[in-house]
């Protein structure tokens, strides 16, 4: 086992929503009086289907309610668990999915101003992405400049699978928004269902959607990469959470191969593929997706030819991992280092001073 | 190193090139608008017969969606992968550092030097009042 440094920042754990009903302190008059007159009670997305095995692990499991409800529970099993310094919290509850703009945001104004009160506010090891409006850029763009303001938040948390290709021009004002404000765009699996979860249309089993999620993330980064969006905004981070990392350097072969090819059709992409993601592009460490052997991840790395590109993750409260094996094996204590400490910090300049304003 | 006389002028108006073998390379002469280029006819990346590829510009770019188009005529692709190669220096442009396609001067001589020597005909009938390209291989 490679034991855990203290110190380190844990990129990505969910705080549940308990409820619809729990984000009703958050939203005006009118929203709160259509959700209780329309009889809305919880958003809830195929993504984590709450008694399925991925969804906790069996330990983390609370008597009642949802996993990740109880910030006394995360800061038993996560963040005192792991000697976690900073923990950022990326919330996944269903606002995404809501076809209304006008009500996908107010949700999701009641969802951030939900984490700031009831996890931000009481323990100041955490820190918060903003989930917007992603239907509404303008929508989300006011969604990003009012929570910047705390600098409690530190990204801007996007799903792998919503409306469009990421790379499309149409979202470069979130992306312009966020280079400025210091905010890396995180990119977490999952659906808003507004497409087949695959690119072949909708499969029958909650094993496709999850196994899906990887290939998502592979068309994401080509599209990021070929519009074009590190050529206009260089400063820019994307981190890929919850994506799996093994499948980076076949996937980079392939892009690159092509780029070679038919470069002139994006010639705005004048670095190689691997480059941009060496300087653009992080992922989160849990799942771990490769056998548990340490050459065999060693050797990944070294074809993904940096050690910056991991940052350390729990992806609590999902069961990636069993006891305090958090960290797979064979990582030298430098690489746990870097993963735990010095490439989260390198991604998130917010990261940099510790806040204690409220 | 030789400088082997290819054609007469007049048989590589602007817009053709030719193919030959020298000393067993397989080599191709090029007429870009009234320059002159030579190339080894065989790409640095897997061996196919680069020469034969389309002749294009140089797309560039300073900000996603506008696009410079330059060097027209100048920029071959290569037939089997779409690689593209400076047709002046022989240089890739997806990878210039690991990977140029070997370029030969080429130049227009008069028939009076080229009786005068040291070049090598081939089989070329050289008549004084004509002018030639050469290769320097």
């Amino acid at each position: 086992m490679t034991s855990p440094i203290a110190g380190g920042v844990d990129c990505d754990l969910h705080p549940a929503v308990p409820h619809l009903t729990s984000l009703l302190p958050y939203m005006n008059d009118y929203w709160r009086d259509q959700v209780t007159t329309r009889g809305m009670t919880d958003l809830i997305s195929q993504s984590y289907p709450t008694n399925s095995p991925i969804a906790s692990r069996p330990d983390w499991r609370p008597a009642q309610g949802k996993p990740g409800s109880s910030l006394a529970d995360m800061q038993r099993q996560a963040l005192d668990r792991f000697g976690t310094a900073t923990g950022i919290c990326n919330p996944l509850y269903g606002v995404q999915m809501v076809f209304s703009e006008d009500m996908a945001d107010a949700f999701c104004r009641a969802l951030n101003d939900w984490l700031v009160k009831e996890w931000l506010d009481k323990d100041d090891r955490l820190r918060g992405s903003i989930v917007i409006p992603v239907q509404s850029i303008e929508k989300a763009v006011a969604e990003i400049e009012r929570c910047a303001q705390d600098r409690r938040f530190v990204q801007v948390l996007m799903l792998v699978m919503g409306d469009m290709p990421l790379g499309k021009r149409h979202y470069w004002p979130i992306y312009a928004a966020a280079e400025r404000l210091g905010l890396p765009i995180g990119i977490h699996a999952g659906s808003a269902y507004h497409n087949p979860p695959t690119s072949v249309g909708w499969g029958s089993y909650h094993i496709e959607d999850y196994v899906a999620q990887a290939q998502a993330f592979q068309t994401q980064l080509t599209s990021l990469i070929v519009e074009g969006v590190f050529a206009r905004h260089p400063n820019l981070k994307m981190v890929m959470l919850e994506s799996g990392f093994t499948w980076l350097p076949p996937f980079l072969w392939r892009l690159h191969k092509f780029w070679r090819g038919v470069r002139m059709e994006t010639p705005w992409v004048d670095r190689a593929p691997l480059e941009i993601v060496r300087s653009n592009i992080r992922f989160s460490l849990q799942p771990v997706d490769a056998p548990p052997d340490g050459d065999t991840l060693n050797r990944l790395f070294d074809h993904m030819q940096s050690d910056e590109l991991i940052l350390f993750s729990t992806d609590y409260p999902h069961w990636q991992f069993d006891g305090d094996e958090v960290l797979p094996k064979g990582l030298s204590q430098d690489l746990v280092r870097k993963i735990m400490i010095d490439n989260p910090h390198a991604t998130y300049p917010r990261l940099q001073v510790k806040e204690t304003v409220r | 190193m030789a400088r082997h006389v290819i054609a007469p002028v007049d048989e590589l108006p602007p817009g053709s090139r030719k193919f030959l073998e020298i000393d067993g390379r397989p080599i191709a002469i090029f007429n870009v608008k009234g320059e002159f280029f030579g190339l080894l006819n065989r790409c640095p990346h897997q061996g196919a017969a680069l020469c034969e590829g389309p002749l294009i510009g140089l797309a560039s770019s300073s900000d996603p969606g506008e696009i410079e188009y330059t060097k027209l005529g100048e920029i071959l692709r290569c037939p089997w992968h779409g690689w593209e190669f400076d047709i002046r220096t022989g240089q890739s442009y997806c990878d210039p550092r690991r990977f140029r396609v070997r370029a030969y001067p080429v130049s227009v001589e008069p028939g009076t030097n080229v009786v005068k020597g040291p070049y090598v005909a081939e089989t070329i009938k050289v008549a004084v009042e004509s002018d030639y390209v050469v290769v320097d291989l």
